[in-house]
């Protein structure tokens, strides 16, 4: 068993092909420094994420959801964002209401051109999982 | 009560006389005391001399019937060419059921055409569950109902029981907001699924609720550990039957996420996580969709306390999005759409 002061968290970011991942890459090449705990997995748009990863991603031992698309109106498909705005948010509440912390699964927007937004972002989002420790919930014992 | 089985046993018998239709569904008599199931009746099995008095209407006709009906026009993409003709079905319909019609027919899985709606007042059904704890655990062998809305029951073992309505309604008729089919009226615009050539059989309805969350508004404001608590009890009784998938209404996918093979989202068997992941998506899927008709409830052999569950979904998509499923094909289902103005207080701001 690793030592609880040494615990780092799990984060998995599912970042939107054309504004997150590219905002992620120009943190990237601006050398920002932020928190190594985040896996990011590259998807066409926020609206491709299906409730059910996030979920998924919890029980396989995840201890902190993010998804990040385009602003809203920004979308590449036009309207991919709006329509995982309804289904994140009634996904979230529908998480916290069952008593898995809200900190657990995240939703923001970053652009292309937010390489800052998205350090501090992912900076927040450790800190916010690293304050509700490590995942207990959901996970599958194997 | 018995007037309204009359007339729905007399419109069945024109609808058949008139060619009308193919198949008739509605409730008949079940095979144990305080149940009512099902009926199919189909127009080869009907003689003209027929008083299809095995159609009955009372207080046990609990069953979503709209569940069929996906089913029943359902093609294979395959043979579409060569596609036979959908069948022609009148539907005894409540007010929950008319409701459950009403989204299929948004998602187009019912076509309008097809189908005879017979609307029925309801007066609220009863819980044999409820019924079941009153008599602590005891068998009814008989049971009477007055129209003054007492049950009288006699178990096996020759104990009697007067019991009031109102006590062994099930929870879904108690806070039942739309009890009557609703028929639109001369000045009302849009379009309603109750049409000039469907039904609306007259007769005593419930009051209609209030609409309010009170259960889940209190469940919100219990702690976190205790919500999660009360949500793996309920969850670990679950024996991953899916029955509440099958009863559901508007679950009517050809293969349901929690089947598929390629890609196996989740496991199958009753190990706590799976099943509680089924839960979730599977309410989840219902967003926009659930009528809160119980059908999930009433079919869980294991008695799993769904409706706290279901009926969050359902507070937030009214809140949330302003929308409830009723009786009008007009507004597009919540999920299919969106507002520019949306909440967006989940938001994550670094």
């Amino acid at each position: 068993m690793e030592k609880k002061s040494n615990w780092e968290p799990k984060i998995v970011a599912f970042l939107c092909n054309w504004c997150s991942y590219a905002g992620a890459d120009l943190a990237g090449v601006s050398r920002l420094q932020y928190g190594a705990n985040v896996r990011v997995i590259r998807v066409p748009c926020s609206s491709r994420i299906n409730p059910l990863y996030l979920v998924r991603a919890l029980q396989n031992g995840i201890d902190g959801v993010l998804v990040s698309g385009c602003h809203p109106g920004d979308c590449h498909y036009i309207s991919g964002n709006f329509v995982a705005r309804r289904k994140f948010s009634l996904m979230k509440n529908f998480l916290t209401y069952v008593g898995v912390e809200p900190e657990r699964i995240q939703f923001s927007w970053v652009s292309a051109s937010e390489g800052n937004r998205f350090a501090a972002l992912i900076n927040k989002v450790i800190a916010d999982v690293k304050k509700v420790g490590p995942a207990k919930k959901l996970v599958k014992d194997c | 009560m018995e007037s309204i089985e009359k007339k729905i046993r007399e419109i069945a018998k024109d609808l058949f006389a008139g060619g009308k239709i193919d198949l008739f569904i509605g409730y008949e008599r079940g095979t144990v005391p305080l149940m009512s199931r099902p009926s199919f009746i189909h127009l080869k099995e009907v003689k003209p001399e027929d008083s299809l008095d095995r159609l009955v209407w009372n207080s046990f006709c609990a069953n979503n019937l709209a569940v069929f009906l996906p089913k029943l026009f359902e093609r294979d993409p395959l043979s579409r060419k060569k596609e036979e003709a959908k069948p022609r079905i009148g539907i005894v319909v409540k007010g929950c059921d008319l409701r459950s019609i009403a989204a299929l027919m948004k998602e187009k899985q019912v076509p309008r055409d097809n189908v005879v709606l017979v609307g029925v007042p309801c007066r609220g059904m009863i819980d044999r569950r409820k019924v079941e704890d009153m008599l602590s655990g005891e068998e009814v062998a008989d049971y009477r109902e007055s129209a003054a809305g007492v049950l009288s029951v006699t178990t096996r073992k020759g104990r009697k029981e007067s019991l009031k309505r109102e006590d062994i309604l099930q929870e879904a008729c108690l806070e039942c907001r739309y009890p009557v089919p609703e028929k639109k009226s001369a000045g009302q615009d849009g379009k309603y699924v109750l049409e000039a050539n469907d039904y609306l059989v007259e007769g005593v309805a419930r009051k209609p609720g209030n609409g309010g969350y009170g259960r889940i508004s209190e469940f919100e404001s219990r702690s976190p550990e205790e919500r999660w608590e009360y949500f793996k009890k309920e969850i670990a009784k679950c024996i991953r039957c899916n029955a509440c998938r099958q009863a559901c209404p508007t679950c009517y996918c050809k293969e349901c996420f929690a089947e598929q093979t390629d890609l196996r989202w989740i496991g199958v068997s009753t190990e706590l996580t799976d099943a509680m992941i089924f839960h979730l998506i599977r309410i989840f899927h219902q967003a926009g969709r659930c009528v809160e008709c119980d059908a999930c409830y009433r079919a869980c052999p294991m008695g799993v306390d769904l409706r706290t569950f279901t009926r969050k979904m359902v507070k937030d998509v009214d809140e949330l999005f302003g929308y409830l499923p009723d009786f009008s094909l007009e507004e597009i289902p919540p999920i299919s759409t969106f507002k520019e103005d949306d909440r967006e207080t989940f938001i994550t701001e670094p």
